[in-house]
């Protein structure tokens, strides 16, 4: 790892100060993905501002029909909230099948969403749910914010504050993990809320994306069936040593039926 | 350029001078002398390296030292003695839990973690819980029985 200087912000006004005096700073959160790029010399800030000082970034609460959590809250936490539990079960879900426990304990919401791995599990919560990222300067869309692989609409030095999550109706999220990584091969988040039927696949393709047309065929059916004879095009979707991209596309409508049979109860 | 860093480990303050870059398992294992964490494939995986911060396990191959500031570390050597194992690590002993025993300070954090969550937990989670320790002598069958004898042990 290369040297780096060290400062913990001790409240977001002090860590934007801190990144914009900074030749090329980096915000940490947990740690559990630039810790690792930076052993691996990956990437090689001038400065790191630890955000684990500023605890008002941590927790879980409602406000109205959505449900807010901190940047910091770690996935441990998301997995045991009760309160998630009790309107987002899906969600509290996918963060416990993030990773593995040392990991998930570790790790926070925020950084995995800004980070943006094409393999990442919360970014298809984000997009199924329509989510809103909140930034110490705006609000952002998910809709908006996942522009491509590792990429996010965060401009440079702009902090996630906070995700709020409309409760929907009903949601599942379903995942093939790679059985070494446990990163999702593929990953199907679908959710019945406030915006219609969505669908998010993970794992797939350069990055999160909408299958519109299961979205549609939900729309009119909410069941497994609905999705009978629908694909993605393998075309469009990545394919590596682990797994083809028709074997991805294929598992693209499976991981989406499971998720629609599961928050059905079916 | 380093940093003055203050911390508990096994419930001692620690202040020393550390660069950032330090990672928390070279702190414990050169600064501090606590060998009894080790360093498997320092690339977060293998969980060989498992501590617990502030009461949860993480892998301190993948933690700066200086995140730690404030916070309160255990390792393997503050659980128990040679004269008086913990519980849990009684229970590996005698259900044969290791063979070689390089995973095992890793294994025994981390059946901590569970047990201070799930005090009894079914085998099924045990190996869930497992997910981030890698034991290359492949001796599973006989940790999870450990973690079942080492929890049951604890309750007594």
């Amino acid at each position: 790892m290369y040297e780096f200087a060290y400062h913990r912000a001790t409240s977001l006004e002090n860590a934007a100060s801190l990144l914009a005096s900074a030749d090329d700073g980096r915000v940490l959160a947990g740690g559990q993905t630039l810790v690792a790029a930076m052993k691996l010399r990956l990437a090689a800030p001038s400065d790191l501002v630890d955000l684990r000082g500023i605890p008002e970034l941590s927790g879980v609460c409602r406000d109205g029909d959505t449900m807010i959590i901190g940047a910091m809250t770690t996935h441990s936490a998301v997995n045991a909230s009760d309160d998630l539990k009790a309107t987002i079960p899906a969600l509290a879900e996918l963060a416990g099948g993030i990773g593995d426990a040392m990991v998930r304990n570790q790790g926070t919401i925020g950084g995995s969403v800004a980070n943006n791995d094409p393999a990442a599990d919360y970014p298809a919560a984000l997009l199924a749910l329509g989510a809103t990222i909140r930034t110490e300067r705006r609000t952002i869309a998910a809709d908006d914010f996942f522009t491509g692989m590792y990429e996010t609409a965060l401009e440079p030095g702009e902090m996630i504050v906070s995700i709020g999550f409309p409760i929907p109706k009903r949601a599942a999220y379903v995942k093939f993990p790679n059985p070494a990584s446990r990163y999702a091969l593929v990953g199907v988040f679908v959710a019945d809320g406030p915006a219609g039927v969505r669908v998010a696949v993970t794992g797939a393709g350069s990055g999160v994306f909408r299958a519109t047309a299961f979205e549609s065929a939900l729309s009119g059916r909410f069941a497994p069936e609905a999705l009978d004879g629908l694909t993605v095009d393998a075309s469009e979707l990545s394919g590596d040593m682990h797994a083809s991209a028709e074997y991805r596309a294929h598992l693209v409508g499976v991981m989406a039926r499971r998720a629609v049979g599961k928050s059905t109860g079916a | 350029m380093s940093v003055t860093l203050s911390l508990e480990v096994n419930g001692k303050p620690v202040s020393l001078e550390v660069a950032p870059r330090t990672l928390l398992v070279d702190l414990l294992r050169d600064s501090l002398r606590l060998t009894g964490t080790h360093i498997g494939c320092d690339t977060a995986q293998c969980g060989a390296c498992t501590v617990h911060l502030d009461g949860r396990a993480v892998k301190s191959c993948n933690v700066l030292a200086v995140q730690t500031a404030g916070a309160k570390v255990t390792t393997i050597e503050g659980i128990g003695s040679d004269a008086a194992l913990h519980p849990m690590q009684a229970a590996f002993r005698d259900h044969h839990g290791l063979q070689c025993g390089y995973c095992t300070p890793g294994m025994v954090m981390s059946a901590l973690d569970l047990v201070a969550r799930h005090p009894a937990p079914s085998r099924d989670e045990i190996r869930e819980a497992l997910d981030g320790n890698i034991c290359r002598c492949t001796g599973y069958h006989n940790i999870v029985t450990a973690i079942e004898a080492g929890a049951k042990a604890m309750k007594a």
